[in-house]
């Protein structure tokens, strides 16, 4: 399949299960419902989709007073208004109240690009991750995004989906099936660990080809579920290589990586690495030169690979 | 309203009043003010307003209440308690450890509180959305009223939500302004100056109605004509005083958010009885 940004799966996915016959499913945008795709919803279901204009508290708000009145809306707009600007009325009126609010929040990322940084949101997972009740998903490619989407809107509870604003590769078969909780061994090696999660999990597998131009198995992960996260299948792999690295184009604090070192401190200490941003924010630029910038490349989590082996030995 | 009722819903006033102050006496804090100013309000609401059966809160035809804001959960825990949603005796236990009465309200601790609420500025959000998806059911019978502080309105979401409500013409809103003119710091207009409500929620595009937030009779008019209308979202601005009905509470910020002690809950109780 040719290369899709996961925010592509929004609007497809809303339809197609809209068509199913799904009533329960109302969209919300801020103002982005073309770059966020919700525009394909509002085509198909008018009736049922709400801009909200710029407005991203009174978005949240609205969807949490939807959710009480049993709809499953989705919340659809840039993740730093998501996750940013709307953080009180996450936290209090959806997560607080345990209501089934549905985020998918797109352009996340260092790969937003020339906006820069006060658009890039390298934040969001730390801020979502730490709230009772919500639970993430961040899709590595299109297919799982749709997959994503889906599972938000029929698990209940809070979500919040991170979607990412340029095409990419597809990593998981056509027919693969996804559940909350778990994440996925793509690749199976035996001397490092690669766990990575959206737009960095392609970049991990081309790590592992290069690796193993050198000898070095590499064993890759796509941790797609953030929160509940799949502890097991991360101490499993762990056990078998003994070096790990984390991938994600987010901040080191409060994110995968953190979420991995909790897991491997608990359960099975070996040396980690992390390869993600480092307490900075964003910058103008294209994608990837921005990604070499902040040493997010394929051949980072090589040299990352090669020094966690290093220190494990 | 015929004149017993108006009698019944005076007496429903002084007694929720008595229960405000000693749940919040027996707490030790919580916010007796805008409680007390409130309780026309709710009263009113609960009593001769809205379409509700406490032996059956989720009843689809019902009406909605949201209290945006939410530090006055005691006014709504008095409203509950005296019309028959949880036992009078459970007031006590306001603000306590495994308690179904928590600081602010929780929709999943005690029925009858339809949608959780504490921080200020998110409720009329909710309540747009209860609307709408009362809307999206065909559900023209029900209303969705909506509570808010005046210093609540200092809250830029407010003005997002009053945005929508009219941009979706969301008639089953009936939003009330309890305007007593007092907040934490002082009064509101010179912690930060609301300038003429009614002319804010009127630019905005919506009914506005104003009245005696005290007078039982004037509430019940405004509400009943707020409910009414059909053609766009509606706000009562009820004029209030904070610390209504206790002398020595009565239009000082300082009660807004202090437990009265035990002598002051005595004095305070014998200004209240029937």
């Amino acid at each position: 399949m040719a290369d899709r940004a996961t925010r592509e799966a929004v609007g497809a996915t809303l339809v197609a299960l809209a068509a199913e016959g799904r009533d329960d499913i109302v969209s919300l945008d801020a103002d982005l419902a073309k770059a966020t795709t919700t525009v394909k919803f509002k085509a198909a279901y008018p009736n049922r989709f709400f801009d909200m204009g710029i407005a991203e508290q009174n978005m949240m708000g609205t969807a949490a007073g939807l959710a009480v009145g049993g709809k499953t809306p989705f919340a659809s707009t840039f993740a730093v208004f998501a996750a940013g600007r709307a953080y009180d009325q996450i936290r209090n009126s959806i997560c607080y109240a345990n209501l089934g609010v549905k985020i998918a929040a797109t352009h996340a990322g260092i790969t937003v690009g020339p906006d820069g940084g006060s658009h890039q949101m390298v934040e969001d997972i730390a801020l979502m991750r730490v709230l009772p009740n919500m639970q993430v998903l961040v899709p590595a490619d299109f297919g799982s995004a749709c997959a994503a989407i889906r599972i938000a809107s029929e698990a209940p509870g809070p979500f919040y989906v991170r979607l990412g604003r340029v095409a990419v590769p597809q990593v998981h078969a056509d027919d693969a099936a996804f559940e909350l909780g778990r994440s996925y061994v793509l690749r199976e090696g035996t001397d490092v660990t690669l766990i990575a999660c959206g737009g960095m999990v392609w970049r991990a597998l081309a790590s592992a080809d290069a690796l193993a131009t050198e000898g070095v198995s590499a064993e890759v992960i796509d941790a797609m579920s953030l929160k509940p996260f799949d502890v097991a299948t991360l101490v499993n792999s762990a056990a078998k290589t003994g070096a790990v690295v984390s991938c994600e184009e987010h901040s080191v604090i409060g994110g995968l990586g953190a979420a991995v070192a909790v897991a491997l401190s608990e359960n099975a200490p070996c040396p980690l690495e992390l390869v993600g941003v480092h307490d900075v924010f964003g910058t103008s630029g294209e994608p990837d030169p921005l990604m070499v910038h902040f040493s997010l490349t394929s051949d980072d989590i090589a040299a990352a690979a090669r020094r966690a082996i290093a220190r494990a030995s | 309203m015929s004149q017993p009722d108006l009698v019944h819903v005076a007496h429903l006033c002084q007694a929720m009043r008595r229960d405000i102050i000693e749940m919040v006496a027996a707490a030790g804090s919580g916010h007796p003010g805008g409680s007390l100013s409130a309780v026309e309000i709710v009263a009113t609401l609960y009593s001769s307003v809205m379409k509700h059966d406490p032996a059956d809160p989720k009843a689809p035809g019902r009406d909605r209440f949201v209290l945006s804001k939410g530090h006055a959960a005691p006014v709504l825990y008095a409203a509950l308690a005296e019309t028959g949603y949880l036992p009078r005796e459970e007031l006590t236990t306001l603000r306590k450890l495994g308690s179904r009465l928590q600081g602010h309200p929780d929709m999943h601790k005690l029925p009858g509180v339809e949608v959780s609420t504490g921080s200020l500025g998110q409720g009329l959000a909710l309540a747009n959305g209860m609307a709408l998806a009362l809307r999206l059911d065909g559900n023209a019978e029900s209303t969705v009223f909506c509570l808010l502080g005046d210093g609540e309105l200092q809250e830029g979401s407010v003005w997002e939500a009053a945005m929508a409500a009219a941009h979706y013409n969301l008639s089953n809103v009936v939003a009330i302004v309890d305007l007593n003119g007092l907040q934490i710091d002082g009064p509101t207009c010179e912690v930060m100056d609301l300038g003429n409500v009614l002319e804010k929620f009127a630019a905005f595009g919506w009914t506005v109605i104003t009245c005696d937030g005290h007078s039982v009779e004037a509430m019940h008019d405004a509400l009943t004509r707020a409910k009414a209308e059909r053609e766009r979202p509606a706000v009562v601005v009820a004029r209030t005083m904070k610390g209504r009905g206790v002398s020595f509470m009565e239009n000082l910020c300082d009660w807004h958010g202090k437990a009265p002690n035990a002598d002051e809950c005595a004095r305070a109780l014998v200004e209240l009885a029937d």
